[in-house]
This record gives C-alpha cells, sequence and structure tokens, in this order.
C-alpha cells in the first residue's frame, strides 16, 4: 500500500475511532486523581477504552486482562521498533521498563466484562475453516493449532502468550498479516512470525472471522505458566 | 574598446579566483592556539569524565539508531538540504573510529574534520564543539574507546546536489565557522564561565534554540533568539530574558530544575526538549545545571526571532475552544489553567503555550506524550494524543483559547496552521 493509501486509511480509522472516543474520554477523565496509575495511563486509555476494555472503533485493541508479560513486551516492542505504529512509539520512548512493566501489571489487573462478539457476514464455509485451522490446525503444512499455544478455551497461556478472543477481526487479520511481512515481531525465534509466513491471506481472514465471532466465556484467564507444552520454540515465552 | 573590456573581464574573472581561494583557504585551515594535549589524568577518571561528557553533548542521540547498539549510528538527521545518518563513533577499526588517535578526534570536534582530512557536514554541530577544551576532547575519547565496537558501516548521507560536494562546504565554513576555545571572562564568576562553556560547547543549545538562515548557518549576532527547528518542526523558545516570550519569569535555579527533572514551575519539556532532558541534561551535575542557568539568566531579553504578535481570538472561537477546553482538559490543567502539582503542567503562564509561535502547543494537544523520565520523575504522567479525536478548527479553537485565557496573551490561531502542524507530524 503507498504511503499515501496508508495515511488516508490511518485517518479514517481515526475518524471513525473520534467520533466514537469523544464521550469515553470525558467520562474518563470524571474521576481522574493525580499521582494514581489510572491518572499516568490517561494517554493509553483514552485509545484504548477506560481500564483498557478496547477502543470502540474496531482497532485499538483490548489490554484489559492480558498476561503481564505479553503487554509488557509489546511496550518494548514498541518503544524500541520491533512492532510499529508511530503513535505508540511516540508515546513510549524514554520510558523506563520498570515502569512499562508497572503499566503491564495494571492493564493485566483489569477485570471488565467482554462485550458480545460482532455478528460477521461471513459464510458458514469460511468460519469453518477457521474454526478447524483454530482448533486443529494443519499438519500437511506443519501449522500447529492456534489453542496449541494460546490455551485451549483461546484464553492465553502465562507469562506471555495472549488470549485471542474479545479481539476485533481487522485487529486480527492486521496483526497476523503485520507478522507475515515483518513489521510485527517478537523475541527470536520469533515461532509466531514462522506460523505466519505459512498462512494464506484466505486462512487469515478465516481464523480472524472465526476468532473474532467466538462468545468470550467467563472466567476468561490465561492458563498458568507451563500448564502446556509448546510445539513450537518461543522467544517471548522464555524472554522476561 | 574591445581590449578594454577583455582586460576588465580577464581582471574580474581572476578577483573572483582570488576571492574563492581566499574563502577556501579560511574555510579549510585548522585552528591550531588551542591544541595542546593537556596532561594525561589517570586513565580510570579520563574515562568516568568522558561518560559524564558524552551524556552531557547527547552523543548518543544522533549516534544510536533507535533500538539499535549505543554509538553505532544510523540515526537518521533530516534537514532542509536532505537527510544525514550520524556515523559509527563505537571503536571499531574498520566500519567505526577505531583507528583514529586523540588527535584525529580533537581534528573533527575542534575542526570540524574527519580524520582523512575530509570536511564534515555541520549538522554534527562543531560550530558549537569547537568551543570544547582539548582536555574534554580526550576524556570523550578515552570513555568512546571503552564503548562496546560494533561493525556496522556508517550509512552514507542523502543530500540533494549540491548539498552533497563536501568540498563546497569549504565556503560555508569560511562564513560560518569560527574555530576555537574561547577564554574565560575575567570580570565574570567562575559560574558563568562554566555556564556559558557548557551552553555553547558540549551544550549546543544553538543547534536548535537560535534561528538558522537559508544555508542553515546560526549566526553569533543572533544569540539564543529561538526559531523553528527546520526538519522537525518544532519551535525551540528563546533563552533570552523577554519575561512574555524567554526566560524572564525563570530564575537560573528554575532553568537547573528544569534541565535535570524535565519539569519547573513553568513548564514541562515536551518534544525535542523531552529528548534532550531524556538524553543528556538530566545528567548533569547540580553545579553544572546551575551554571547554565546562571549564564542563560545573563543573556539580553532580546525579542524572539518568529512570528509577529497574534490578533486576539474571536469571541466565537473562544466559545467554542472554552467548551472543548470544560470537555477534554479542566480535569486535569484545572478550571484556571493552573494545573495539579507535577502532575499535570498549568497552563496559565506557561511558555510552551504562550510562545511566539503556537506550533508546539498544537503539537502537545494533537500527538500528546509522557513528561521525560528521569530520577525525579520515573513514573511520568502521559498526556492523551487528540489528534484522533480533534478536528482542525476544533483544535485551533482549543489552542486559541487556552493561549488567551488566564492572563495568557499569546493570541488565536488559524485552523490552516493547525493542518500545517498535523500534515508535518512524524506521527502521521
Amino acid at each position: 500500500m503507498s504511503r499515501r493509501l496508508r495515511r488516508a486509511a490511518a485517518a479514517a480509522v481515526a475518524g471513525v475511532a473520534g467520533l466514537a472516543a469523544a464521550p469515553a474520554m470525558a467520562r474518563d477523565a470524571a474521576t481522574l486523581r493525580p499521582d494514581t496509575m489510572q491518572a499516568r495511563v490517561a494517554a493509553c486509555t483514552a485509545c484504548h477504552g477506560e481500564q483498557g476494555k478496547a477502543g470502540t472503533d474496531g482497532y485499538y485493541p483490548r489490554l484489559a486482562g492480558k498476561p503481564v508479560d505479553y503487554l509488557y513486551h509489546q511496550l518494548l516492542n514498541f518503544r524500541d521498533g520491533l512492532r510499529q505504529y508511530r503513535p505508540m512509539t511516540h508515546l513510549l520512548t524514554g520510558l523506563p521498563d520498570a515502569y512499562l512493566h508497572e503499566m503491564a501489571a495494571y492493564f493485566a489487573e483489569q477485570h471488565v466484562p467482554y462485550p458480545p462478539p460482532a455478528r460477521l457476514a461471513v459464510s458458514a464455509d469460511m468460519l469453518e475453516q477457521g474454526r478447524v485451522l483454530a482448533t486443529r490446525g494443519d499438519a500437511a503444512r506443519g501449522l500447529p493449532a492456534c489453542a496449541a499455544c494460546h490455551g485451549a478455551a483461546f484464553s492465553g497461556l502465562a507469562p506471555a502468550i495472549p488470549g485471542l478472543l474479545g479481539l476485533p477481526r481487522d485487529y486480527i487479520g492486521a496483526q497476523i498479516g503485520g507478522w507475515k511481512n515483518g513489521l510485527r515481531r517478537a523475541a527470536a525465534p520469533d515461532c509466531m512470525a514462522d506460523i505466519a509466513q505459512k498462512l494464506t491471506p484466505h486462512d487469515i481472514g478465516a481464523l480472524a472471522a472465526w476468532l473474532s465471532s467466538q462468545p468470550v466465556v467467563e472466567p476468561y484467564v490465561p492458563d498458568p505458566a507451563g500448564s502446556a507444552r509448546l510445539p513450537a520454540e518461543c522467544g517471548s515465552q522464555a524472554q522476561r | 574598446m574591445k581590449r578594454i573590456i577583455k582586460y576588465c573581464l580577464s581582471a574580474l574573472v581572476l578577483a573572483c579566483l582570488v576571492a574563492a581561494a581566499v574563502l577556501y583557504w579560511l574555510g579549510t585551515r585548522d585552528d591550531t592556539s588551542t591544541g595542546a594535549a593537556a596532561a594525561p589524568a589517570e586513565a580510570g577518571r579520563m574515562v568516568e569524565q568522558g561518560r559524564y561528557l558524552a551524556r552531557l553533548g547527547n552523543c548518543v542521540a544522533c549516534h544510536t539508531a533507535q533500538g539499535g547498539q549505543a554509538y553505532a549510528g544510523g540515526t537518521p538527521i533530516p534537514t532542509p538540504f536532505g537527510t544525514l545518518y550520524g556515523p559509527n563513533i563505537t571503536p571499531d577499526a574498520q566500519t567505526g573510529i577505531g583507528s583514529w588517535s586523540a588527535d584525529d578526534f580533537w581534528q573533527a570536534l575542534h575542526n570540524g574534520k574527519s580524520k582523512d582530512g575530509s570536511l564534515l557536514y555541520p549538522a554534527f554541530p562543531y560550530t558549537e564543539y569547537t568551543r570544547i577544551s582539548r582536555a574534554d576532547s580526550d576524556a570523550l575519547f578515552a570513555f568512546l574507546r571503552t564503548v562496546e565496537p560494533v561493525s556496522q558501516p556508517s550509512r552514507p548521507h542523502d543530500l540533494a546536489f549540491p548539498y552533497n560536494q563536501r568540498s563546497l562546504l569549504a565556503f560555508w565554513r569560511a562564513l560560518y565557522f569560527s574555530p576555537g576555545v574561547r577564554a574565560p571572562e575575567t570580570g565574570e564568576s567562575q559560574q558563568w564561565n562554566r555556564g556559558r562553556y557548557l551552553v555553547e560547547g558540549l551544550g549546543h543549545c544553538a543547534a536548535c534554540h537560535a534561528p538558522r538562515n537559508r544555508l542553515g548557518a546560526t549566526r553569533a549576532a543572533d544569540g539564543l533568539a529561538g526559531g523553528l527547528i527546520a526538519g522537525l518542526d518544532w519551535y525551540a523558545p528563546p533563552l533570552g530574558n523577554d519575561p512574555a516570550t524567554g526566560l524572564g519569569n525563570w530564575t537560573a535555579q528554575d532553568i537547573a530544575t528544569l534541565l535535570r527533572t524535565g519539569m519547573a514551575r513553568h513548564s514541562t519539556a515536551g518534544g525535542p526538549m523531552a529528548e534532550v532532558v531524556l538524553g543528556s541534561s538530566q545528567y548533569l551535575s547540580e553545579d553544572d545545571a546551575l551554571a547554565m542557568g546562571t549564564y542563560l539568566k545573563s543573556l539580553p531579553a532580546a525579542p524572539a526571532a518568529g512570528p509577529a504578535q497574534a490578533d486576539a481570538p474571536s469571541a466565537a472561537l473562544m466559545d467554542r475552544g472554552g467548551k472543548l477546553y470544560a470537555q477534554y482538559c479542566v480535569q486535569c490543567h484545572q478550571e484556571q489553567g493552573q494545573g495539579s502539582g507535577t502532575a499535570w503542567p498549568a497552563l496559565a503562564g506557561n511558555p510552551t503555550v504562550t510562545a511566539p509561535s503556537p506550533v508546539n502547543a498544537i503539537r502537545m494537544v494533537l500527538d500528546g506524550g509522557f513528561a521525560p523520565a528521569t530520577a525525579a520523575n520515573p513514573r511520568p504522567h502521559g498526556m492523551p494524543p487528540f489528534a484522533p479525536v480533534l478536528g482542525d478548527v476544533d483544535v485551533a479553537a482549543l489552542v486559541s483559547y487556552i493561549r488567551s485565557s488566564w492572563g495568557n496573551q499569546a493570541g488565536g490561531v488559524a485552523s490552516f496552521e493547525v493542518r500545517r502542524v498535523r500534515d508535518a507530524s512524524t506521527l502521521n
């Protein structure tokens, strides 16, 4: 995509976000007290929603309740250029590791009910392909199931593997796409990058559709660390 | 007659050639008056001193790419003439400065020349670093010898013609570069002299806070009158003592506090200054920070180089801005723009808000940002970015409102100015 087209797309997304996010910002502000963690992260919740419950535009992802190390790694990666989104990099420049970890812990500890999944206009066929890939993988192509790492209920695996439900379809598609073309990276060995390389655009569409259409069943918490044997070696899960 | 014309033309050509030769000679000769190496201090202490000085000069900012290894280069430096890339200054023999001697290093800092004698681009601020003493140059070099060597070729600069012709720098240097360490002013205190040494030399404050001409040069006569930073699209405020636009209402201690903590009674460092605090000035010793403040307070209250005073905003714009302020800003910045402690800076009397140029205030509203994390403020509060939420007209109304309320009298802002800043923001 050309730079101009990307900008236009970003502006469109931002415009929609603006319309929806405005009242949320005002409401957040009503309860702020200086020197609380809630006040310190006002720059985050402006887009990611109160308590990090997700933005309303379908792009800014939920932060609440994700595994602490997963969030911490993303903050480090944005700050250090392993994950690309300029507004995030701008905000995080120069913030020390300890503070980023504190922010990650704050959002990991937020528990907000999930909204019901959006109804999607996709074929039953496509949803079924997504379900099969997510729950069983495709051994012939060397693709493990999403559930093999992200938990049988897709609720993540402590300390660093995130849950996959409650995320917007566009966000999931964009992230796998980012991994596929090298815009998003994780600590080596980057298992997710290897898997994304093997996924076709059709696979990605099917996965994003099925995952985003699944209701979140409470309690939705990451499986305990060490409770699953990963089918691949993943740097993030080992990284601290 | 023909003969006379021919004669005159020849004389003219000759005069031009002589002038060019003189300029070239002026622009390439070395200043040898201050180059004697100091007696070598104890090696360990020299390295520690060099580490401190490297932070004061913020060498890492231009010589380390985002997420890259320290001092291995690669940082893009945007200028109106093209993009330069900070070179590798680790002690790698092939790709860094591992084969340099302390004399070579001094030649770069003091005379703006590389080891092979080629002229350096003044994006490397040797126009300021030339004021650094030989002893400090040697300490810096001793420290740089101890950093991890990285084998990474320096990225070639990406400059348009004719700026990519290095030899032409001789003429620029003849006009704008006067090498030499300054002798202390005998009539001034040691503290003042130390402050001037740091402000004019390693601190290279003039790199941003002095106005630049079309050839990218700063002139001593302009002092630190402030101006738009070309390539970055932030405004560097004047550092003179005008109470409305400069540091007239600040004490030397206020300035020292801002440098060391990123926050002061009147303002919080943002944009490029936040980066300076983050990578450099927070590490200043209390004495050095106060010395810089003392020197800056001695500068005259020269008028700011920048746009003329804007007209007061219309009642309709103020009304719209006031409503937006109540919706988005008041919870943190408070009813009277008085802020709250160090968490949320006051907007009343804040020089970032009332600066002659509204660019910084507009950018803070659009981009948001955290105050720089320093030892005094390791968990800074963050301002949300409002670029996704507010359109150009709303930002213009809001910034007009904060620039014209609670005693602030900086005038209105037009929506086209917001559009320009939004387009220039690197966050797009």
